[in-house]
């Protein structure tokens, strides 16, 4: 099996996860409504709680770094987030927008690897399915709530789904060693993953009446899986490691 | 969103679906749910507390994580608030303990002399009670 690669693709889906999980994150206490407020909080948690898990299984099977320093103490540009991930939480439209079009993608990897041969991996799949079942379930009501509701609110998802649809094509940006983690049974590839991703958004987003945009039309944004990124993760990045970057040696 | 349910009292959600949504009109507000729990399979549900939510489905969605989340859990039901009927609050004298009736109380009994004689013979004939 070819390390490197797994590494890099673990690396990429759990830097996706922490930061997305920490912008969640802003909304605890500004959700819309209480009940939301929790629900959104603790799934941002959760997310966070995965990428810990990744990064736990590059320290404990290769050979990786301590969790905390590769979270906190990274250069951006060594991060292989995309860019739908590092976006500013926006107005509650386009978070509710990311956080289905990101989770839906995230269950489709994760469904995925349920038949990985790199068996951390594997496991890790079998042990979130029910995490992402409610992640998903969350984003599908809301989507077809707001959706149907009509009137500025569905104008507001179409205009949300055309900002993020772009950049959610992002997660699946082809990485260099794609086709020897096929040839390995390690995951199917962003290519398939991407196409799985589209059937299972559109399938709620036409409930929802709201037009998802010609594939072939937009231009995906790429960069983020070789360390090019907006200019908004650096300061979130900043924030992110303040505290441990008082005294990194510390012990908590 | 329901599906066809093993138990005919109870509507299910199915993941993944979702029937039309409420709508909310200019000056109403969202629908009060109360939210039941369930420790294990087959224990009764028991009221935990209510959430705010403009459907049923997205009230479960708020009570996963309101009511799942801390303690052990395998299902909620939510009802809506107003489908409830109770009596009234001045109503409650019709629960009063009426003194002359207390034969009607499930106590009093002696059955623990009889409970332990079984237990007593059971104990002496091991295998066979």
């Amino acid at each position: 099996m070819n390390q490197q690669a797994i590494s890099d693709l673990i690396t990429k889906m759990a830097d996706d996860e922490l930061v997305l999980g920490h912008r969640n994150s802003e909304w605890t206490g500004l959700g819309p409504v209480m009940e939301e407020d929790i629900a959104f909080s603790s799934m941002a948690q959760d997310q966070i709680g995965h990428a810990l898990a990744l990064y736990r299984i590059q320290e404990e099977h290769m050979g990786g770094p301590d969790p905390d320093a590769f979270a906190f103490l990274r250069p951006a540009a060594e991060f292989k987030c995309c860019h739908l991930v590092e976006m500013p939480i926006g107005s509650y439209d386009f978070s509710l927008m990311r956080h289905f079009l990101f989770d839906h993608a995230e269950a489709v990897r994760y469904e995925s690897l349920l038949q990985s041969e790199f068996a951390p991996l594997q496991q890790l799949a079998r042990k979130l399915k029910g995490e992402l079942k409610y992640h998903t379930l969350h984003a599908d009501a809301w989507i077809l709530q707001l959706g149907r509701a009509g009137g500025e609110s569905y104008e507001r998802m179409q205009a949300a789904l055309d900002t993020c649809f772009p950049l959610a094509c992002g997660i699946f940006e082809p990485g260099e060693a794609d086709q020897a983690l096929i040839n390995d049974n390690i995951y199917p590839g962003e290519k398939v993953l991407y196409e799985r991703w589209l059937d299972n958004i559109y399938r709620v987003l036409v409930k929802a009446s709201l037009n998802m945009p010609d594939p072939a039309a937009i231009t995906p944004a790429y960069g983020g899986r070789y360390g090019q990124h907006t200019p908004h993760l650096q300061p979130l990045l900043e924030e992110m490691g303040a505290v441990l970057r008082l005294d990194p040696a510390a012990r908590w | 969103m329901t599906n066809p349910s093993y138990d005919p009292r109870v509507n299910r959600l199915k993941l993944g679906h979702a029937d039309d949504p409420v709508k909310i009109e200019e000056g109403e507000n969202w629908n009060i749910y109360e939210v039941f729990h369930q420790e294990k399979r087959g224990a009764h549900h028991e009221h935990v507390g209510c959430v705010h939510a403009p459907n049923p489905q997205l009230a479960l969605v708020f009570a996963k994580e309101q009511f799942g989340r801390r303690k052990k859990c395998v299902n909620l039901w939510v009802v809506r608030s107003a489908d409830i009927l109770a009596f009234d609050l001045e109503d409650e004298d019709m629960f009063a303990g009426n003194l002359e009736k207390t034969y009607r109380d499930a106590s009093g009994f002696k059955v623990m002399e009889k409970i332990n004689k079984v237990k007593g013979a059971a104990k002496q004939a091991p295998g066979k009670a």
